[in-house]
């Protein structure tokens, strides 16, 4: 009896905890114009919002997909090499590697943006889809590193050693013996780093100045900037980009907390 | 699947010492690339700052290139502006009661969850949607939640008879700051409920079972044993939160754009707006700079805290 009495109080408390996002997907089905005046169940429901988002944030959802994809992919590539062998060698530069990556946190956004913005202007990065990729690599990469690298200490070592006697080198030993077993971990920290980069506001908004390329958090801004005209199309852009968070929360559910408990290492 | 091959301990050394040299210039080829990245990412932007700090850095150097030094004028230009101190105070408001609410929550929130009821996991794992979503995200849906005359929060306090008047949650220089770090609060609950209960699943139950022999129940078992095994994490999470939400960017941009009358200015906005709206990043890097001088005061209690979890 309890225990029930508890469940619906943690239902309670889920809903006061998710109210705002049902409060987005609920103003992203009203009609356009009296959204915001309109009732808390979408009686009749709409998806010109959803139009407009299509019509007017489709590239920008194009572009934050390969902006995501590529800083997993390239974070992945430097930053599994690097895990493994912070795992795998005793030396005092990993503690210090670990020390430097635990200091990078604490440095601001703006810092990077700052600097990346007078680089990228001379190398002409501005605008560019690398360029944001590269500067996204910045939470992905440190990210990575943890991870995977906390996940690889725990791995036997008898089965690299094994692999070694039979004659392969490290870098074979990495590919053919640790990576398939790491593949939770791999997949881990790419969907956070895929997160990180598709959330990203401030490289987006700093490195781009003009129209070219535009993530859709810059959209999503700019639809904020003046006095908003329309709730609904905002709101089914702000589900649209939503979509990632939710995908992972329903696929990764395991991979979650473990990305959460990583991430407090960070 | 690779077999364990039968050599002899001479021979196993033998090979060893064969591939010793080539080993070693792949384990730099394995950490290479990473070190490059880091110090691009961060070591140079570190140091292009503390340059840029020193220089009049302004839109004319990128087309001239000229740079010019003027010592430390950005500092005492930026510290003197009159914003200075308000954006001080916003800072510190917004970073302290972020993490007071967000803690006392999140605590409250995963003390509640430890307890064993039926879908607690799931409702605990759906719970952790508001900080996987975008933050501008977030601010937008808050935007359109706290809107002053039709915004859902102030039609139904009205209904309820709590307000009389729609209370210009975003608009207003005097609510402006307590409606965004409400919003700060609400993004960081998830989080702090996700750490606190692996905290809570960490502490043995043998520890409540001869706590309560000794008689100690409910708020004395709290208070005796859970607290001070729950330290650790906390302050863990305590710093984490400080260095995290000192630089938070997006949900104040998002929500006020810094406004209404600089109510919600913060060191971080006024850097972003010092560099990439007045183009004068010599003063953004300077207010950076001050940033990241209170982020390491709070990063030596951080990896005084967390050295020990790192060494393990």
């Amino acid at each position: 009896m309890r225990r029930t009495a508890y469940t619906v109080i943690g239902v309670l408390i889920l809903c006061v905890m998710l109210f705002p996002v049902y409060w987005m997907v609920n103003a992203s089905l009203q009609p356009s114009g009296n959204t915001l005046t309109a009732g808390f169940l979408p009686l009749n429901p709409t998806f010109s919002g959803y139009r407009r988002a299509l019509d007017e944030q489709g590239g920008n959802l194009v572009t934050s997909m390969i902006i995501a994809a590529g800083t997993v992919v390239l974070s992945l590539a430097i930053a599994t090499p690097c895990a493994y062998a912070l795992s795998q060698f005793r030396s005092r530069w990993v503690s210090i590697g670990l020390l430097a990556i635990l200091i990078s946190q604490m440095i601001p956004g703006i810092v990077i943006a700052n600097a990346l913005y007078t680089a990228y202007e001379r190398l002409g990065l501005l605008n560019s889809i690398p360029g944001l990729i590269v500067a996204n690599c910045s939470s992905g990469i440190p990210f990575a590193i943890l991870i995977l690298r906390s996940f690889m200490l725990s791995l036997p070592p008898s089965l690299v050693e094994a692999a070694r006697v039979d004659g392969a080198g490290l870098f074979r030993a990495l590919v053919s013996i640790v990576l398939p077993i790491s593949k939770n971990s791999l997949i881990t920290a790419g969907l956070f780093s895929f997160l990180f980069s598709w959330s990203d506001f401030l490289f987006a908004l700093t490195l781009t100045t003009k129209g070219g390329v535009r993530p859709v958090t810059l959209g999503i801004y700019q639809y904020l900037g003046t006095q908003v005209q329309n709730w609904n199309a905002v709101m089914a852009t702000a589900v649209l980009s939503a979509v990632p968070a939710i995908v992972l929360l329903i696929a990764a559910q395991k991979y979650i907390a473990a990305g959460a408990i990583g991430g407090a290492v960070k | 699947m690779v077999t364990l091959t039968r050599t002899t301990v001479a021979g196993r050394e033998k090979v060893r010492g064969r591939r010793h040299r080539g080993e070693s210039l792949t384990k730099v080829l394995f950490v290479l690339p990473a070190v490059v990245a880091m110090v691009a990412l961060f070591g140079y932007p570190v140091v292009k700052n503390l340059l840029m700090s020193l220089q009049d850095y302004g839109l004319k150097t990128f087309f001239t290139g000229v740079a010019p030094w003027v010592g430390l004028k950005n500092y005492s230009t930026v510290v003197t502006d009159k914003l200075f101190s308000d954006a001080m105070l916003n800072t510190a408001l917004f970073t302290v009661g972020s993490i007071a609410f967000q803690f006392a929550i999140g605590l409250g929130l995963a003390l509640f969850f430890h307890k064993k009821f039926p879908l607690s996991g799931l409702l605990r794992s759906l719970l952790l949607l508001p900080w996987l979503l975008p933050l501008i995200v977030s601010s937008a849906t808050w935007r359109s939640i706290l809107e002053q005359d039709n915004g859902i929060l102030n039609r139904t306090l009205m209904k309820l008879h709590l307000i009389g008047d729609p209370v210009p949650w975003l608009n207003s220089p005097s609510v402006a700051l307590i409606a965004v770090i409400g919003v700060n609060i609400w993004i960081g609950i998830p989080f702090n409920v996700t750490l606190l209960y692996s905290g809570l699943a960490e502490i043995p139950d043998e520890l409540y079972e001869a706590g309560q022999l000794d008689g100690a129940t409910g708020w004395r078992s709290f208070w005796y044993i859970t607290w001070p095994n729950l330290r650790a994490v906390a302050s863990v999470l305590l710093m984490l939160g400080v260095v995290y939400t000192i630089k938070v960017l997006d949900i104040i941009l998002g929500l006020t754009g810094g406004g209404p009358a600089n109510a919600t200015q913060t060191l971080a906005t006024q850097s972003y707006e010092k560099s990439f709206i007045d183009f004068k990043f010599g003063q953004g890097a300077a207010l950076a700079n001050i940033l990241i001088v209170i982020s390491f005061v709070f990063a030596i209690f951080y990896l005084r805290s967390t050295r020990r979890a790192i060494d393990e």
